[in-house]
């Protein structure tokens, strides 16, 4: 469903990502994972242009990506984007942040966008917080009101950069359980992630990301439980075993 | 003090009458300024080349021309090129295109105040620029613009005093008129002074009714 072919990407004269070539099958939930600053967050933004990319191919259900195009517009409302610090917008309501691409990118009935809100709102476990403005919502909270955001646009994928590491840790648990409950009911979700727990237990796929380049991929319990390439192995005891 | 109070009586209902055009000429070129502004700031932040040289180019050349410069320009060079306007719309005019590039850059401003993940957020939910301007930039940005934007009201009500040079007679030249014809020069810019005064009083106090607002947040 997403696809990936030698997608290169240079900031300046960094280059970021040197040739990744890999593919997210529907309904399939693919881990990323690699040390910071190894280009994992760059190519889920460059899936949904929010980075333009210098060579290769990147396409969704076979719509080439191409920020400059018009085409944007409809693969972006293919696939929604749940970002580290929610930039939830803090202006609108739980509710209206829902609704606002329902109502005014996909036009929809007023009636109907904000039933369907509400279910999602549901559906995440903060119904009774419809109407209450984001800062007033705890890290957690806000990241499951994004995550409605995203649903609302009734998206084949689901992007995630890295959902939890701007929450509290006792926050975390809550997130990753709706996403969780998202991967069971057969969302495709690529996510970044730090959460070696949630990529074992919940992701299909796992891409070990460093320096640009894909170290390793493969079944998650393989990739996380016997890594080959010794950088993997490195990366995932210091992960696991911080002291 | 006795005769203050009766010269007040006498030139107050004559100064009013200038009141009335001050206010005219402020709320005029307010809106003017406004509406030009917000063009000038969308058009430097639209990323589009031609677009952000012009308006660049269009708020330097605004600035670097004193207000009373522009004024004679439009009211006395303007009907040259078969443009003639009366003395009231060119003030307008005049002021508005003059206050335009102060707005322009206070509006810039408030927009790029605006985090860099709303502006992604609002894209990846499929808004365009100017949905995502209209529905998630604009209304953050106009917290950060209110209290600057009422300091520029209060400019522009007392700048309006320089539609004089151009035959509006608001509330300074009626007052020099009066000064001039009856040489009771203390009475009558005491009271010209007052009366701007009362004028921004309100807007003093809207401004700070604004910070608070911004401040709180």
């Amino acid at each position: 469903m997403i696809e990936l072919n030698d997608v290169h990407k240079s900031f300046g004269k960094v280059e970021v990502l040197k040739g990744i070539t890999a593919s997210v099958a529907k309904s399939e939930v693919v881990c990323i994972i690699g040390p910071s600053g190894s280009g994992k967050s760059t190519i889920l933004r460059c899936i949904n242009g929010l980075e333009s990319y210098d060579r290769g191919d990147i396409s969704v259900e076979g719509a080439r990506v191409d920020r400059d195009a018009k085409s944007i517009v409809a693969i972006r409302t293919q696939v929604s984007m749940v970002f580290q610090r929610f930039n939830l917008f803090p202006h609108r309501t739980a509710l209206e942040n829902v609704i606002e691409g329902p109502l005014f990118v996909k036009k929809e009935p007023r009636g109907q966008a904000i039933a369907r809100g509400r279910a999602l709102l549901a559906q995440v476990g903060l119904a009774e917080k419809a109407d209450v403005h984001p800062p007033k919502l705890s890290g957690g909270q806000q990241q499951r009101v994004a995550i409605a955001r995203a649903l609302a646009m009734q998206p084949k994928a689901i992007l995630f950069d890295e959902p939890t590491s701007a929450l509290d840790p006792e926050l975390v648990g809550e997130v990753l359980a709706v996403m969780r409950k998202l991967a069971d009911d057969g969302m495709t979700m690529v996510v970044v992630t730090h959460e070696m727990g949630f990529a074992g237990d919940v992701a299909d796929r796992v891409l070990f990301i460093d320096g640009g380049v894909i170290v390793e991929q493969g079944a998650a319990k393989s990739v996380l439980n016997q890594p080959q390439h010794p950088r993997t192995q490195d990366f995932l005891r210091r992960v696991l075993h911080p002291m | 003090m006795q005769k203050f109070f009766h010269d007040a009586v006498e030139f107050v209902p004559i100064l009013l009458q200038g009141v009335w055009l001050t206010v005219v000429v402020t709320v005029g070129s307010l809106l003017l300024s406004t509406v030009l502004g917000l063009l000038w700031a969308l058009m430097r932040v639209s990323g589009i080349g031609f677009f952000v040289g012009f308006s660049a180019a269009l708020i330097n050349l605004i600035r670097g021309i004193p207000i009373i410069v522009l004024l004679f320009y439009i009211y006395f060079v303007m009907p040259d090129f078969g443009v003639a306007l009366t003395a009231l719309q060119a003030a307008i005019i005049g002021l508005g295109i003059a206050y335009s590039a102060y707005q322009a850059e206070n509006f810039r401003a408030g927009i790029e105040a605006i985090d860099k993940g709303q502006i992604e957020a609002a894209q990846t939910i499929g808004m365009g620029w100017w949905l995502t301007m209209r529905r998630v930039v604009l209304p953050q940005a106009v917290r950060i613009v209110l209290p600057p934007y009422g300091n520029v009201m209060i400019m522009m009500l007392k700048d309006s005093s320089q539609a004089s040079t151009i035959t509006v007679a608001e509330l300074a030249l009626q007052g020099k008129l009066i000064a001039s014809s009856t040489f009771k020069n203390t009475s009558v810019f005491t009271l010209v002074a007052l009366m701007y005064l009362t004028m921004s009083i309100p807007l003093i106090l809207l401004v700070r009714h604004f910070e608070k607002q911004a401040n709180r947040k």
